[in-house]
């Protein structure tokens, strides 16, 4: 009856993060989420705070739960010590666990963060390198980071980076032995997992609509419906 | 009296920051887009203030931008940060300095969560134990590598060669400070100044002749938002947000940023330029940009160090007006060079952000 509320509860997001909220709406007053977009932390803390299942049920189907930046800055401000940010996490990760964030736009994306990050979280034992940051995939970056692209080893060299090779100093080459440590960690924890889970209900999803995944991943890149501000 | 009151309010702002012997980890962010100022970081440390600091080649990213895109659970992210914690302990450390404020926001979310849970910590444990055979001791002091900064600005000070003061004018230089959420935001006792009043970077500004810029939105967030940014669909969020604060802080006309957080300091160069590209709009004098510097780069320039050595070729916004009025020599010819002096040829130029 009350599974999603249950399996809420037992998130240590959500223990940190929900005491008890006062619907004083302070933190929809701070963030930059709201004032962005079509969103509103303090009715979700408060319909959270309702305990009910079907609320829950909409909430992690919908888009509303992927606004939220993360920049915690409701953390700071709330009078009642909620960090409703921290709910926002606790949703988002019942929602990938549930497999319902593939049915909303901003939901689907997570299949895009899943190939730009943990991808190379597991090869190069970074969340980015500047050879992932590819001037045609960012263009807002402009043409001094062009130049960097195209003259990269030469830049890197020229301000003392170590790019790619081993030993000490910045952009390094982690060693095999502590990058089979990093994927046994992901192992270990149920890292991999869930990703392997975020990567089958996106197949899954693909599939209903006929996508393969490569143009699934650039819809779940670039797609914009502008409903959401 | 009142003087005493407010010294006794200040305590709480605060924080120990150990004297010696730092375990330093490296940022994903700032390694790849100012690699300059880890490298310069490192040498002012060995160099000009004669720490100890050891780079552990094994060190690997915390995985937080992947926690905060949330496709990293938060027991993964725990149990890469414990082996963190692991190498700082066979190295013979305790002094943990993070480059980087979205890790420096998790060492701290972790060490408070592991306190208020102590069942938490021994299964990460456990966890770390199963995958790597390793074991650790939580670090005995936490500072953010700018609160290293901060504790020796007067050590600075006393090698200053280029104060932050206009050499025409004889007036200090206007500076905005951005500390960037994670770093007080969630734990403001951990930040000196907490998230009200910032004062890492500003005790820097003031002991090297510069003037700080209270303006309205100076504790807002640049935009990076993670999935906000990461996802190209989103930008717009990210965008909107830096473009509240340039429009902020321009009447103040300062003379330059300094952001604590690598991805602070990137978005709010790289957004001028996409901003003047979207809307012709530019934020400082006479078609340039707001010069912006990572906090090691302020340091860097004012103890002399050569502005193309410590990577400021590789910032979209021209840094040569702010240069110019420090007085500080430059060669513009080997801007666009590699180590060898050869000419990698020069960048495009935007349509309307001078930068030259």
């Amino acid at each position: 009856m009350s599974e999603l509320i249950e399996k809420l509860k037992q998130d240590i997001h959500y223990i940190e993060g929900m005491n008890s909220c006062m619907n004083c709406g302070v933190c929809t007053a701070i963030c930059p989420a709201a004032e962005f977009y079509n969103y509103d932390p303090r009715t979700i803390v408060e319909s959270v705070q309702r305990n009910d299942e079907e609320t829950i049920r909409t909430l992690i189907h919908s888009d509303m739960i992927w606004y939220c930046g993360e920049c915690m800055s409701c953390k700071t401000r709330c009078p009642r010590g909620n960090t409703p940010g921290l709910i926002i996490m606790a949703l988002r990760k019942l929602a990938q666990d549930e497999g319902t964030f593939v049915h909303s736009e901003k939901g689907r994306q997570q299949y895009a963060l899943k190939r730009v990050i943990d991808t190379h979280i597991l090869e190069r034992g970074y969340c980015v390198t500047p050879d992932l940051v590819k001037p045609e995939m960012h263009p807002e970056q402009g043409p001094v980071w062009e130049w960097v692209y195209d003259h990269m080893d030469d830049v890197m060299e020229r301000v003392h980076a170590n790019f790619r090779k081993p030993g000490e100093g910045a952009l390094r080459e982690i060693d095999a032995e502590s990058m089979d440590e990093l994927h046994k960690i992901f192992d270990v924890t149920g890292g991999t997992a869930f990703l392997q889970n975020i990567q089958t209900c996106s197949e899954k999803k693909a599939a209903e609509t006929g996508t393969d995944m490569e143009d699934y991943f650039l819809h779940t890149y670039t797609d914009n419906n502008g409903s959401h501000a | 009296m009142e003087l005493l009151g407010k010294e006794q309010i200040w305590k709480e702002y605060q924080k120990e920051i150990a004297d010696n012997n730092y375990f330093y980890a490296r940022s994903c962010i700032r390694q790849t887009f100012f690699p300059g100022s880890e490298w310069v970081y490192l040498d002012i440390l060995r160099n000009k203030l004669h720490k100890n600091v050891i780079d552990d080649p094994r060190h690997t990213t915390c995985t937080g931008i992947g926690y905060h895109s949330d496709v990293v659970p938060i027991e993964t992210i725990m149990t890469v940060v414990a082996r963190h914690f692991a190498l700082m302990t066979e190295a013979g450390y305790e002094n943990l300095t993070p480059s980087c404020i979205t890790s420096f926001g998790i060492y701290t979310e972790i060490l408070d969560t592991w306190e208020h849970h102590p069942e938490i910590e021994e299964k990460i444990r456990e966890y770390l134990y199963k995958a790597t055979r390793r074991e650790f001791k939580k670090p005995r002091n936490l500072a953010h590598t700018s609160d290293i900064i901060y504790k020796f600005r007067n050590e600075i000070a006393s090698q200053i060669l280029h104060p932050l003061k206009n050499i025409h004018t004889g007036r200090p230089l206007k500076v905005v400070d951005h500390i960037g959420c994670h770093y007080a935001k969630m734990f403001p006792s951990k930040g000196i100044g907490g998230a009200e009043f910032p004062a890492v970077l500003t005790g820097m500004i003031e002991a090297w002749g510069g003037e700080p810029i209270d303006y309205p939105e100076r504790r807002h967030c640049c935009g990076f938002g993670f999935r906000n940014y990461l996802v190209m669909a989103n930008r717009g969020f990210s965008v909107a947000n830096s473009k509240k604060k340039f429009e902020s802080m321009q009447p103040y006309e300062p003379d330059f940023i300094v952001a604590n957080c690598p991805g602070c300091a990137m978005f709010l160069d790289k957004w001028q330029y996409t901003i003047s590209e979207m809307e012709g709009i530019t934020y400082g004098a006479n078609g340039y940009g707001i010069p912006v510097l990572t906090y090691e780069e302020m340091a860097a320039l004012v103890l002399g160090y050569d502005p193309w050595d410590i990577g400021l070729q590789m910032h979209q916004v021209a840094v040569e007006p702010l240069l110019d009025k420090m007085g500080i020599p430059y060669d513009p010819d080997k801007k666009y060079c590699n180590s060898r002096g050869e000419s990698l040829g020069a960048p495009k130029c935007p349509t309307y952000l001078k930068i030259k």
